[in-house]
């Protein structure tokens, strides 16, 4: 048991020490029904290094890495190039085996590492302030709303129906048990939405995404001063963080609240999570924002420091009067995405950013040559929506097979519905030779399906 | 309030010509304490960290969005970046530098086969939307995690869904709501919470529309069953108990608990944060609980990472089984299938983007097969031995809150230091500069000036010793009337202490470039 | 015109149909340094003994009751630029707002000072 340092000789004198017969002793207040009699029943017992290994090994290599074939995989997760710089410095344990900076004399690194990553998102976002982090972009759309609803004393949020279907559930789940009404409009693959038709003196939001789901890009600045105008607030949701470093950033557009998925900095995949959040707002909210915040301040001797501070607005504060009840964030994914910013820099950044809309614009091309292949979008940053001949679904599964990631059937997100569109993504990680063979298969698979 | 002193900024001494007044070195840094600016003050412009190919020449398609001007970030090469982050690492206290007794945290070892596990690209590099057939192991993962739970707690379901313990208990309390709507039950107002619960608990029970009604303790440390059974009725919802609980005490007559909140129709919701004292020892269900949250990065080892991220199943006894959220894994009869979309089911929604914490289900998943039965047994024993051991060196100088045994934490109040003028901050600054992680200070609220001290089974006794002789000499110090000394505490750290009042009077939340700082004097 | 107190520490100075509320002196020393105030607006209609302001030390977050009911006619503006003069200056420049008041009779209810003084031996 290699984790466990005491001896039994340990053991022993402690108990001597406690005046304990046995550990049994010290479970007395455990109603005696309840005490199991040894090591519970059904579970292996512990085995060395090398065995979890094989067995975890064994369970990996059941999956397709989409890094092992072409993969076009995006709707709300992205895969880019992750430096090896990151993953190095993510895994100092002074990082990695911290926690929560509450006591700042021993915790500057992770301070520093916040009120820069927080500095970042603002940045990135063109808006005054971010916080340290939520759980994700999903969570951090369903926070916005809420905090909408207390800033304009209103309770109804009007959901674009261009926004991520699970960013909506999530809201909508929380509508229905946290008390307030979230109108979220049908999903639009083709064209706009009278967003503003909706709103009216109950209406805390309106939320929408840049790039929506299907891809399209769009200038929220009159939707904002409209908003606005009707007392309104104007939440932006992003789910490729990439985007920033091209599109024009929400806060210039005029949002109030930025809610964004942070995963295509520093972090993998990993099949959904863990991710990290990004909530940016106008100067005047801060106040009513959830989750932690970090603050430059001075220390005994006059130094420069940091800590976490406005925690008044925090459960361990106001309990059942704060502003959420996030506690843990998420952390390290935050540092995983500031080092992977800090790596591109102003230079960096700006060119990733051209280079997957750029290739993106080649694949577009490319599938849209394809015979009874429709592009949707007219506009779009590194994803796009094309309509096909059959259903997406068969042909994810059939290009699959071919040992190609194809995108993501529209069917996934919204089961039932627009079976013949496909979702794609592309970015730095895509060669050539990828998305030559993507349109190769394409034009195969969809041209067997045609009769002679 | 005893909180509030912590901002005490003094005169910064006088320096010779060219030294730091505080540390008397030319550069300010202190040997190995070196210091670092901003990333953002170290900016050259066009420099960068990554070497990216050129772009392929083809006209933009970005509809009426205009491309922006820029963002305003530093530009630094790949070993400056390193340098940056290297040298913030060694401004933190961690569990792999040394021992860090955070009650009601679960500090323990972070064993870095976990890390390797997560990071095969068969677990890193799977997208959330693949095609099924595609990730029959990740969805396998899931299922034997699923697995372990259920059986570690005796409940009849789970979900991984939950990113955190707080998102964890929002799930629970979601779903305890949905159980009494669909029975039409829609009188049940307030959740009952006693007085020593974690924040999250009133903040979540809130946060789902429901009233908070507290519970208060008996003498002994526990929920006074009377004051429970009073307060118990058809407009109860639930109850939210942390057990064993937040003074480290395992409710004696949780079942007794148990049955008077079914006998008014209500839930028992269990804050599963401590469940590492008993995890192996003692099932959940056993007691009478319906649901409860497990902190993977608690009990399982998954890292806190500086804050996250944190991972909170729910297990759900079978009452409330059907009442869980979106997506969940299923045995189908083409290997795993994966239920993403609640239909007309009576799953209550989603909590998330796509499918929990991945990466922390590896890491967990790693821990439990290392630990197996026998091991969590063993694990379990060894933190409330442990926990025990301390509080019995100590309980002689300190003042322990309760009588134990304690489980896997000990509480102690600060009755010890009345008329000292040593408060337990200064207690716990003072800790700092003896090479510890402080305790758990000022929680639970139940007792004046609280030391909540949870050393975990991964402490050697040697360093439990160490520990204890530091704040034994510690404690006999505050007694002999050396204020001053745990007042001016901690010296010995990168910064000493911050001034908090200042940081929350005039909130600086980010970096301002320089430029923007002299526009905003100027006006 | 005497000034009363609650058992919440808010203090109500009358004069004439309007009232001047603040905290105590006490109130602010169990505070700490407050860092942070939320007066209500004008024209805002309180209940007596119901949520009118709050106020935020580092640490702690408190609520300001209404001691009596009516309406808001100002807020003090200077507090919410400055408010560390909740400690330096509690039952003078440091007041929260004014109200018109509703109901003189409710201020029967409340302690005047020497009430208010023996309340604070007895309870602390």
């Amino acid at each position: 048991m290699r984790y466990l340092p005491l001896t039994e000789a340990d053991r022993q004198s402690m108990l001597e020490a406690i005046r304990a017969e046995t550990v049994d002793v010290l479970f007395r207040d455990v109603p005696e029904a309840a005490r199991l009699a040894g090591p519970i029943g059904g579970l292996p017992n512990h085995m060395g290094e090398l065995e979890v290994e094989r067995l975890l090994g064994a369970m990996a290599a059941k999956n397709l890495p989409a890094g092992a074939v072409p993969s076009f995989l995006g709707a709300g997760a992205y895969r880019h190039h992750v430096p090896a710089t990151v993953d190095h410095l993510v895994q100092r344990g002074e990082f990695l085996t911290a926690y929560t900076p509450y006591q700042p004399e021993v915790s500057q690194g992770t301070l520093q590492v916040l009120f820069e990553f927080q500095t970042q998102v603002a940045l990135l976002t063109g808006m005054d302030v971010a916080n340290a982090s939520m759980y994700d972009g999903a969570t951090s759309c369903a926070e916005a709303v809420m905090m909408a609803n207390r800033i304009t004393r209103r309770k109804k949020a009007i959901l674009s129906g261009g926004l991520h279907p699970h960013y909506r559930d999530v809201t909508t789940t929380d509508a229905r048990f946290i008390g307030f009404e979230a109108v979220a409009m049908p999903p639009a693959p083709t064209g706009g939405e009278d967003l503003l038709a909706l709103v009216d003196d109950k209406t805390a939001c309106v939320v929408v995404q840049n790039p929506d789901v299907f891809g399209h890009v769009r200038d929220h600045s009159d939707l904002a001063a409209a908003c606005q105008a009707k007392g309104a607030l104007l939440v932006v949701v992003v789910t490729e963080a990439l985007s920033l470093g091209l599109l024009t950033p929400p806060g210039d557009m005029g949002a109030d609240i930025v809610a964004a998925e942070g995963q295509s900095f520093g972090n993998a995949l990993n099949f959904g999570g863990p991710y990290v959040g990004l909530f940016a707002v106008k100067d005047k909210y801060v106040r009513q924002m959830p989750g932690r915040l970090c603050g430059e301040t001075v220390d005994a001797d006059g130094r420069r420091g940091f800590v976490l501070t406005l925690s008044t607005r925090e459960q361990h504060i106001r309990r059942e009067k704060a502003t959420s009840n996030i506690c843990t964030n998420s952390g390290l994914c935050a540092l995983a995405f500031s080092i992977h910013v800090s790596l591109l820099g102003e230079a960096g950044i700006t060119r990733l950013a051209q280079l997957n809309h750029a290739k993106a614009v080649q694949m577009a091309d490319r599938l849209a040559a394809v015979p009874g292949v429709e592009l949707l979008n007219d506009g779009f940053f590194n994803e796009f929506t094309v309509k096909l001949p059959k259903p997406a679904a068969a042909v994810v599964e059939d290009l699959a097979k071919r040992r190609i990631l194809g995108g993501v059937p529209v069917s996934r997100l919204y089961p039932g519905e627009m079976e013949d569109l496909l979702l794609v993504a592309v970015t730095e990680t895509n060669t050539e030779a990828d998305m030559d063979a993507f349109a190769a298969a394409l034009t195969e698979i969809l041209g067997a399906e045609v009769p002679a | 309030m005893s909180m509030n002193n912590q901002g005490r900024p003094s005169a910064i001494p006088a320096a010779s010509a060219g030294f730091d007044g505080v540390t008397g070195t030319v550069t300010g840094n202190r040997g190995l304490q070196i210091e670092e600016p901003l990333i953002f003050e170290q900016d050259s412009a066009g420099r960068t960290g990554v070497d990216l190919p050129e772009v392929p020449k083809v006209a933009s398609r970005l509809g009426a969005v205009k491309p922006r001007a820029g963002v305003g970030l530093p530009g630094l090469a790949e070993p400056q970046v390193v340098r940056h982050y290297t040298r913030l690492s060694q401004k933190n206290y961690a569990i792999d530098s040394g021992f860090y007794p955070l009650g009601s945290c679960t500090m323990k070892h972070n064993p870095r086969l976990n890390e390797k596990m997560a990071r095969l690209p068969g677990f890193s590099d799977v997208h959330p939307l693949q095609p099924v057939s595609t990730v029959q192991g990740a969805l396998e993962l899931m299922d034997q995690l699923a697995y372990w739970l259920k059986t570690l707690t005796g409940m009849a379901a789970v979900t991984l869904a939950p990113a955190a313990g707080a998102h964890g208990e929002m799930c629970g309390i979601m779903a305890i709501r949905a159980a009494h709507e669909a029975r039409g039950d829609k009188a049940r107002t307030k959740i009952l919470v006693p007085e020593s619960a974690h924040g999250t608990n009133p903040a979540t029970a809130a946060a789902c529309g429901y009233a908070v009604d507290a519970i208060p303790a008996t003498a002994d440390g526990r929920v006074d069953l009377e004051a429970l059974k009073a307060k118990l009725g058809p407009d109860v919802a639930g109850l939210m108990l942390t057990n064993p609980n937040t003074c480290g005490l395992f409710e004696r007559d949780i079942i007794a608990i148990a049955e008077a909140v079914h006998a008014a129709g209500a839930y028992f919701y269990c804050d599963g944060a401590n469940f590492n004292a008993i995890v192996g020892r003692v099932r959940p269900a056993d007691l009478g609980i319906d649901v409860m949250h497990i902190n993977l990065h608690k009990t399982f080892s998954t890292p806190h990472g500086g804050g996250g991220p944190g991972s909170g199943p729910v297990v759900f006894a079978d009452s409330l089984a059907p009442y869980i959220p979106v997506p969940y894994v299923t045995h189908g009869t083409d290997g795993f299938a994966l239920v993403e979309n609640a239909g007309d089911g009576p799953a209550f929604g989603r909590m998330k983007a796509f499918h929990g914490q991945m990466g922390m289900f590896v890491r967990a998943l790693s821990y439990m097969l290392s630990h197996g039965a026998d091991g969590l047994w063993q694990a379990s024993s060894d933190a409330v031995l442990n926990a025990n051991y301390v509080m019995a060196r100590l309980q002689d100088v300190m003042t322990a809150s309760f009588e134990g045994p304690c489980m896997h934490e000990c509480l102690f109040d600060d009755r010890f230091l009345k008329g000292t003028g040593v408060t337990t901050l200064d207690m716990a600054k003072a800790l700092i500069d003896e090479g510890f992680h402080p305790m758990t200070m000022y929680f639970p609220l139940v007792v004046h000036g609280a030391l909540l001290i949870e050393p975990t089974e991964t402490e050697s006794k040697a360093s439990l010793d160490q520990f204890v002789d530091a704040l034994r000499a510690l404690a006999e110090r505050a007694k002999s009337g050396d204020a001053a000394y745990f007042q001016a505490a901690p010296r010995l750290t990168p910064r000493r202490r911050l001034d908090e009042t200042a940081a929350a009077r005039k909130p600086v939340l980010r970096w301002t470039p320089p430029v923007a700082k002299e526009a905003v004097a100027a006006e | 015109m005497t000034r009363k107190f609650t058992k919440d520490h808010e203090w109500v100075l009358v004069e004439g149909d309007v009232a001047t509320v603040g905290v105590s002196d006490f109130a602010q020393s169990q505070l700490g340094d407050v860092v942070f105030v939320e007066l209500p607006e004008a024209g805002r209609v309180l209940e007596q003994g119901k949520e009118a302001a709050v106020v935020e030390s580092v640490k702690a977050a408190s609520d300001v009751y209404a001691p009596i009911s009516g309406t808001v006619v100002e807020a003090n503006q200077a507090l919410v630029d400055d408010p560390a003069m909740v400690n330096s200056a509690a039952e003078t420049d440091g007041w929260f707002f004014k109200i018109q008041i509703k109901d003189a009779s409710e201020l029967d209810g409340l302690m005047d000072e020497a009430a208010y003084k023996s309340f604070l031996e007895e309870a602390h």
